[in-house]
């Protein structure tokens, strides 16, 4: 990629209809174990519009992250049809055509939190001086812009995070996925980063895929819900949601929001088996 | 205070076991050569074996006295100077040492990123060290000697082969340290093999480049006293070690065995001295 394309914004807005970010056909994921293979998925059939916020949402072991992987490339497709921006999700890899926020920061402790966020455009050869513009920018956006000189371990679990998120807006990527970000941190900072992440939403227009274990999570931040099911992973339910914009954390007494919430329990519970 | 204490009070207890031991092996003899007109008591004993010219056991008092005498009573270029002859030690140590580190470092690089070095080399590796370095280096300084490759050469390669052992070990284990989700985000980036190296293997890998340095660095000097004797102990420490043995000279076997031991420490400084360095540059932590 050369530098031209990096500093060009991708289109961002939700103008075009039917603009298929994501289309999944009759996917399936199989992963071979010692005894037999396992189906991760099957026959995932899913299409993400440009300006959606997808959640997936269901117990462990029903192929959320499996699924993120597969758009991601990082997990390779056993038989299906996966298009992410009309490429092949290897494609769409070598173009950078995605940011890729981890369960954990991943955060190189060696680096400031300022070079952990150039990072990838060190890698994709952007010029320093402008690599630091874009860094910055992205801190911003995230709000640490007064923490670019410290190092990762200086700063808390959230911040951590928002350090990755800053990162993971490096290539200015059309696609952001994000697998259960903020699973690991604690209810009010957990709140505040689905505030943060909403507004961010908002203002850019990124498609978003949102792995997350938590309802109230899921019924904030999205405009539809992937409910999915375990053994063997597939999707049960699609639920929209036309939840007001912008949403602020108050929306959550709202009876529309537990009523979504209500039906959202009712689908996990349909897919849910206590073997 | 609370670190000098604990050794303060070990050495002194060595420094008195010391002398006491000093006093049991050197009795007899001092007793013989003692002034058969003059008084026997214990204190008389004690100090005849305590200032023996020749001793079986010298005291650290006499072993300071030599050293001091030999570093400050000789010219600095002259033969009977120590100081001259850790020189031509710490020479062979430390060009050895850098030999070793970059082969092993490039050893390490290559069993990294090849299945086949890392099944073929490997073994290697390992067993390279299995071979006594007494039995080898007789052996590496005749071969190099038959083309022609005579003096330091033969020596460092000694210290080469003693010390890119724990480097290659140390540097393979931190090559490969970084984790599934590190990897996957380089992979995310469409990270090229070159890239990833520098960006996160070689960074990640100092956590144990520098514990093998420390390692490397004392086997260096070991290294280097071994390689010095086959090579007919013409000059070194190793050389003062050999002679000393020859002659019955305690005091000289004494002497460079202390500047043996400060010349490794002085080379493990070093090493530290580079950690802490690069321990400044990431914020205090390596």
């Amino acid at each position: 990629m050369n530098e031209q394309t990096l500093r060009e914004p991708a289109p961002r807005n939700a103008s075009i209809p039917n603009d298929n970010v994501i289309v999944a056909e009759n996917l399936n994921i199989m992963f071979d174990t010692n005894d037999h293979p396992i189906s991760a998925l099957q026959d995932v059939n899913l299409n993400v519009q440009r300006g959606d916020f997808i959640s997936l949402i269901g117990p462990s072991g029903c192929g959320k992250t499996t699924l993120l992987r597969a758009i991601a490339d990082l997990t390779p497709v056993t038989s299906g049809h996966l298009r992410v921006n009309g490429m092949s999700p290897h494609t769409a890899r070598e173009a950078r055509a995605y940011g890729y926020v981890f369960q954990a920061p991943v955060l190189l402790p060696w680096r400031t939190v300022l070079r952990n966020v150039t990072l990838p455009l060190e890698i994709a050869g952007m010029a320093k001086s402008d690599r630091i513009a874009c860094a910055r920018e992205n801190l911003a956006l995230v709000g640490l812009k007064d923490f670019s000189m410290k190092f990762p371990w200086q700063l808390s679990g959230g911040m951590q995070q928002r350090v990755s998120i800053a990162r993971a807006l490096s290539f200015k990527p059309s696609l952001l996925l994000m697998d259960e970000p903020f699973g690991a941190l604690d209810e009010i900072t957990r709140d505040s980063l689905n505030v943060h992440l909403h507004d961010l939403w908002r203002r850019t227009g990124m498609t978003t895929i949102f792995v997350t274990h938590s309802i109230p999570e899921a019924v904030f931040l999205s405009t539809r819900i992937v409910v999915m099911s375990a053994r063997p992973g597939r999707i049960l339910r699609v639920i929209e949601s036309d939840l007001p914009m912008p949403r602020s954390l108050g929306i959550r007494d709202t009876a529309a929001f537990t009523a979504l919430a209500h039906d959202l329990r009712e689908a996990l519970r349909d897919g849910h088996s206590y073997d | 205070m609370t670190r000098i204490f604990p050794l303060a009070t070990v050495m002194l207890a060595l420094i008195i076991v010391w002398y006491a031991g000093a006093y049991v092996l050197n009795a007899p003899q001092a007793i013989n050569l003692m002034d058969p007109d003059g008084p026997h008591n214990f204190w008389a004993v004690v100090q005849a074996a305590w200032n023996m010219d020749r001793p079986v056991l010298p005291t650290p008092g006499q072993i300071a006295t030599n050293l001091a005498a030999s570093i400050f009573g000789n010219p600095l270029f002259s033969p009977r100077n120590f100081l001259l002859q850790t020189a031509y030690t710490a020479e062979t140590a430390v060009t050895g040492l850098a030999g070793g580190v970059v082969l092993g470092i490039f050893l390490a690089i290559g069993i990294v990123h090849s299945r086949v070095l890392d099944r073929s080399l490997m073994p290697w590796v390992i067993t390279s060290q299995t071979i006594p370095i007494l039995a080898i280096a007789p052996m590496v300084v005749v071969a190099l000697g038959n083309i022609g490759l005579t003096g330091l050469v033969p020596k460092a390669a000694i210290v080469g082969y003693l010390s890119f052992f724990p480097v290659t070990v140390g540097m393979v284990k931190g090559l490969r340290s970084p984790d599934a989700m590190q990897m996957d985000l380089m992979r995310t980036y469409n990270t090229k093999k070159m890239s990833l190296f520098v960006k996160l293997r070689w960074p990640v890998a100092m956590a144990f480049l520098f514990p093998s340095l420390r390692v490397a660095a004392s086997l260096s000097v070991t290294g280097a006293i071994v390689a010095e004797l086959p090579t007919g102990a013409q000059v070194g420490l190793g050389a003062r070690l050999l002679a000393g043995s020859y002659y019955g000279q305690t005091m000289m076997m004494w002497g460079a065995l202390v500047l043996a031991s400060l010349l490794a420490l002085a080379l493990i400084g070093m090493v530290r001295l580079g950690e802490f360095w690069l321990c400044q540059q990431r914020g205090g932590r390596l």
